[in-house]
């Protein structure tokens, strides 16, 4: 993997949002870009910590979010709960199963795949890993534009609900797993936005050590 | 030392591995990526501000007609049911389910909606080459509500639900559908001819501080 020179390495600051390349100040503190004005981090502070708590979070309401109905239908011959992947299976059922692969691959396998590339990522980074690095790179920006496709489900039920509440004849209502699921949704996003892939390559070319006091989370 | 404000070749360093790199001028519709971690450094599309701002303008109205019309319908013994995107979040709202209706109500219609209104703004701005207090922060804005706006998903989540009900009732497409699938396709367009390079342009590269 080629070292080269980075920003960090040579005490530069490059702005996230202009491109803007600015000198560290010595004394450390809060910096600005001197064009479009946004504040500058040499590495986004925290970014460690925060994308584990958000991806351990997601974790745990991974669980009721698959386990629990995400959607009750009741009509007078009774009432139904359907969670996440009964929904596939009677989309499948249906005979249309290009969209019970669609449901089934956004609802529970990227979510699912989502949280073990963030936990791959977060490791290898904590590893000091130089392994695969430009596999790596690819992986951040996949689940960075993946995550969305997650929330299908949730677009489904409201839908539904508002049909078939003004057809009369049944009623349905989102289930307790619909906020877990909009959770797991919006955690994993927000772990992919905290995370900073920068991080990842500074052990093929390490910040000199006054550069790290900046950096640690 | 790097040189760090010379007039060309411009360095910067990617946003993805912080590599400082020099980037290369490009010719009209071509990109540059960083030669380390392959992420996209530069765009050059052509026209990118008259092509933006026609786009902008056609979302806007396509952005109206879907949220003043009816999404979706079904038709059921002669009787027939339509609903509308705020139609359909109000009736989440009122089961109860508010956090989930907030969530839709602001991926669909707020964040895009803004988005939409500081896109057009910063490029009236650019346009008339006037830098109001703000525009720096203006363009962080953009670019933070843009992963959160899913107009996209909402489309095919309308599809898997009317198959969900294809077999109880024949499923209308209303003129909100058409107008959020033709929404999808300029918004996408728009992200590909938008240029941030330019709302910098006039200010220029400034010495580093
Ligand atoms: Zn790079």
């Amino acid at each position: 993997m080629r070292a080269g020179v980075t920003a960090l390495s040579v005490g530069l600051l490059c702005c996230r949002v202009c491109g803007q390349l600015s000198r560290q100040p010595d004394g450390g503190g809060h910096v600005r870009c001197p064009r479009c004005n946004a504040p500058l981090h040499a590495r986004r502070p925290a970014s460690m910590s925060t994308t584990w708590a958000l991806t351990l979070a997601a974790m745990l309401l991974y669980l009721p979010a698959n386990l629990l109905p995400i959607m009750v239908t009741s009509s007078f011959l009774g009432s139904q709960q359907d969670t996440i992947l009964s929904g596939v299976v009677f989309l499948w059922r249906s005979g249309s199963w290009p969209l019970a692969l669609v449901v089934f691959f956004a609802s529970v396998m990227v979510p699912l795949l989502k949280i073990l590339a963030l936990l791959h990522l977060l490791l290898s980074v904590q590893r000091r890993s130089t392994h695969r690095l430009v596999q790596r790179a690819r992986l951040y920006r996949l689940i960075e534009f993946v995550g969305r496709w997650s929330m299908l489900d949730i677009y489904v039920i409201v839908i539904l609900v508002a049909l078939v509440r003004f057809q009369g004849l049944a009623t349905v209502e989102a289930g307790p797993a619909a906020l877990s699921f909009a959770g797991v949704v919006i955690l994993t996003m927000l772990a992919a936005l905290s995370f900073d892939p920068r991080l990842m390559w500074d052990p093929v070319s390490p910040p000199p050590a006054s550069a790290r006091e900046n950096t640690r989370d | 030392m790097p040189h760090v404000h010379g007039t060309e070749p411009p360095l910067t360093a990617c946003h993805e591995c912080d590599l400082l790199q020099t980037l290369p001028v490009l010719r009209a519709r071509e990109s540059a990526r960083c030669v380390r971690c392959d992420a996209v450094l530069l765009r050059n599309p052509t026209d990118s501000l008259e092509r933006t701002s026609a786009l902008v303008a056609a979302a806007a109205v396509l952005f109206l007609l879907a949220n003043l019309n009816p999404l979706v319908g079904i038709e059921m013994q002669g009787m027939r049911v339509e609903v509308t995107l705020s139609g359909a979040v109000q009736a989440l709202w009122n089961d109860g389910m508010q956090a989930v209706a907030g969530l839709v109500f602001a991926t669909v219609i707020l964040f895009p909606v803004l988005e939409l209104a500081m896109l057009g703004v910063l490029l009236i701005l650019v346009r008339l080459h006037r830098r109001a207090r703000g525009f720096g922060m203006l363009f962080r804005l953009v670019r933070s509500l843009r992963p959160w706006g899913m107009v996209e998903v909402l489309l095919l989540g309308m599809l898997v639900s009317l198959v969900k009900l294809a077999h109880l009732a024949s499923v209308i497409l209303g003129v909100a559908f058409w107008a959020t699938a033709a929404l999808i396709v300029v918004l996408a367009a728009s992200a590909r001819t938008f240029n941030p390079a330019l709302l910098w342009q006039d200010v220029g590269e400034v010495g580093p501080a």
